[in-house]
């Protein structure tokens, strides 16, 4: 099988030795699923397309790469998954539909274009904004559609995006928010569609080439990876510099102003409680181990006022991830996961979970759902940027 | 061999395009609950109650199946308009199946309407098993409604210049 050999050579499979280390990091294995990562890399190297596609084992992944960092002969599982898929989706293999596919049909149909979005309903008054051309585009990601498709859990992605927007706004920025603006593709991609993630890349790098954007400053994660990594074959001479949001404000901390009186005095749910509220922050796995970003959120909490930031007992590399990153999977693991990580976010002693993914927040509330267990591990969860605005408040 | 011989005629055939093109028919996906609408569909076929035949019919058993990922995915492969039915309020066979198909279909309408489709093409109806002349009205409404709109975006018989040219692929790796 030539493109089991080259997934191979690209990836680094061929130097697996069987320790089955990645198996045995893997967090859906830990919580008692069948998946083998190991299993995935030695079919590869025998060249057993069959087994691999057959098998329908590959969406489970949660791509969150903690195995990549603890193999020891360096294999890029994360990789090898993803053209596994790929090769997967040319045989007409796709996800086990979580939510029925619809997003996955979203995605497709943006990537197909034709039509107008309307996806800046909730831009408000107060926000100033370019729609075409500037200096510094906000990437918005799709936290519109989340909020629209989740409102069972009363998801609220869309305040992170409005804080982000905002607080650029103090900082003297008005933003290139584009009602053009399509899925960045990460999901399609990483389902294995790579015909739709290249339509959608193509849009996109045009998209902000035209707006003359020398910067792209984004909210979510994954849209961060994407463009980071891979958009790059897709763009031009000039690509913009891009950043995550909290990078961007880690930047600019000494121009924030901080109202200590209100940060301090607030308690989460604006019930007015004194004393400094303590948090904890989950590491997004595109943010921390895909890009290496573990020091601006934090670098951000730790200056807010009143403001005590709690480490999980797994954190930075190690943290567990929210699992259900592209919308691949969804099942009693990664529910377990879930469960878990909030557990342990609880034992923190933390009244907030922080994160800095929109996804991170749709799949904990998801789970916090639970009906047996809602008590033991809700928690509330904001975006960094929320309590970052939060903090600044009017000055 | 006899079909290799066969096909260069029928492409030739296919390729030559009509002077004047037939006037447009929508293509509709119909939704229906087992128990009441498809029932009502049957009734306004056996009592041949005239209506136009654009659509197709997809039964499950419960309008409350009915998730966004169904119609979407409708969308997503070029129905030009989706018509969600069920058994009215109260009749549900599964008691309160039709209330979950409510919510799940107001969820269903605002992605839609996030992605700039017309609100026109989507559209909840409620329909018993003795309603054949409902079904046939509500259908000959919907199907108007839906021409009026034109082909969806995502029509393939609109869809010729979305493609991208045929290039290479980029490659991920350096
Ligand atoms: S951890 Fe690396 S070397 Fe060990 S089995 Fe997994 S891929 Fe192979
Ligand atoms: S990427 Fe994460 S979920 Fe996938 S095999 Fe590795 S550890 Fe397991
Ligand atoms: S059975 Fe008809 S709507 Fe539930």
């Amino acid at each position: 099988m030539p493109e089991l050999a080259e997934a191979a050579k690209k990836t680094k499979a061929w130097a697996c030795y069987d320790c089955g280390k990645c198996t045995a990091t893997c967090p859906i294995a830990r919580v008692g699923g069948s998946y083998s990562p190991r299993r995935h890399v030695l079919a590869t190297n025998l060249g057993q397309q069959r087994e691999i596609v057959e098998n329908n084992t590959l969406f489970t992944c949660l791509t969150c790469s903690l195995c990549d960092r603890r193999c020891p002969a360096q294999v890029t599982y994360t990789e090898l998954v993803r053209d596994l898929r790929e090769l997967s989706h040319g045989h007409g293999v796709e996800p086990e539909c979580p939510h029925g596919g619809a997003l996955q049909s979203v995605m497709r149909m943006m990537a197909k274009g034709g039509t107008q979005q309307n996806r800046m309903g909730w831009l408000s008054q107060d926000l100033k904004t370019e729609s075409a051309k500037g200096q510094v585009f906000y990437w918005t990601g799709c936290t519109m559609y989340y909020d629209a498709f989740f409102p069972e859990f009363q998801v609220k992605t869309l305040e992170g995006t409005r804080s982000a927007v905002r607080l650029m706004n103090k900082l003297g920025i008005n933003p290139v928010v584009s009602p053009d603006e399509r899925c960045c593709g990460h999901d399609l991609l990483w389902n294995g569609d790579r015909k739709s993630f290249e339509l959608l890349a193509e849009h996109n790098v045009k998209l902000v080439a035209n707006s003359g954007a020398e910067l792209l400053v984004t909210s979510c994660a994954e849209c961060l990876r994407t463009w980071k990594v891979d958009y790059e074959p897709f763009f031009g001479a000039k690509p913009p510099r891009i950043v995550h949001v909290t990078e961007y404000l880690a930047e600019h901390l000494p121009d924030l102003k901080f109202d200590t009186d209100r940060a301090a005095g607030t308690g989460p749910d604006g019930d007015g409680s004194r004393g400094p509220v303590r948090v904890t922050y989950q590491d997004p796995c595109r943010l921390g181990r895909h890009l290496g970003i573990y020091f601006a959120p934090r670098q951000l909490l730790e200056a807010l006022p009143g403001v005590e930031l709690s480490e999980m007992r797994r954190s930075e590399a190690a943290a567990i991830c929210c699992a259900g990153g592209t919308w691949s999977n969804c099942d009693r693991f990664a529910k377990q996961i879930q469960v878990e990580r909030l557990r342990e976010a609880r034992a923190t002693g933390a009244q907030v979970l922080v994160t800095a993914c929109p996804k991170c927040q749709v799949h904990f509330r998801c789970a916090m759902k639970d009906p047996n267990l809602g008590g033991e591990i809700e928690i509330e969860m904001r975006d960094v940027v929320e309590l970052v605005d939060q903090a600044v408040g009017q000055k | 061999m006899t079909t290799g011989a066969k096909r260069p005629k029928r492409q030739t055939a296919k390729r030559t395009p009509p002077k004047a093109p037939p006037p447009w028919d929508p293509s509709i996906v119909v939704f229906a609950c087992n128990w009441c609408s498809y029932a009502g569909a049957d009734t306004a076929g056996v009592s041949r109650i005239q209506h136009q035949p654009h659509f197709r019919m997809i039964r499950v058993m419960c309008s409350g199946r009915i998730q966004p990922g169904f119609v979407l995915r409708a969308f997503e492969k070029g129905a030009d308009g989706v018509l969600v039915s069920g058994c009215h309020f109260g009749d549900c066979h599964y008691i309160f199946g039709n209330e979950r198909a409510v919510e799940q279909f107001e969820k269903t309408k605002e992605v839609v309407k996030l992605l700039g489709l017309e609100e026109g093409r989507l559209r909840l109806e409620w329909i018993s098993a003795a309603e054949g002349v409902r079904f046939a009205q509500v259908i000959n409404e919907f199907t108007d409604q839906v021409r009026t709109l034109g082909p969806s975006p995502w029509n393939g018989k609109r869809q010729q210049s979305v493609g991208r040219a045929a290039g290479q692929r980029p490659t991920t790796e350096s």
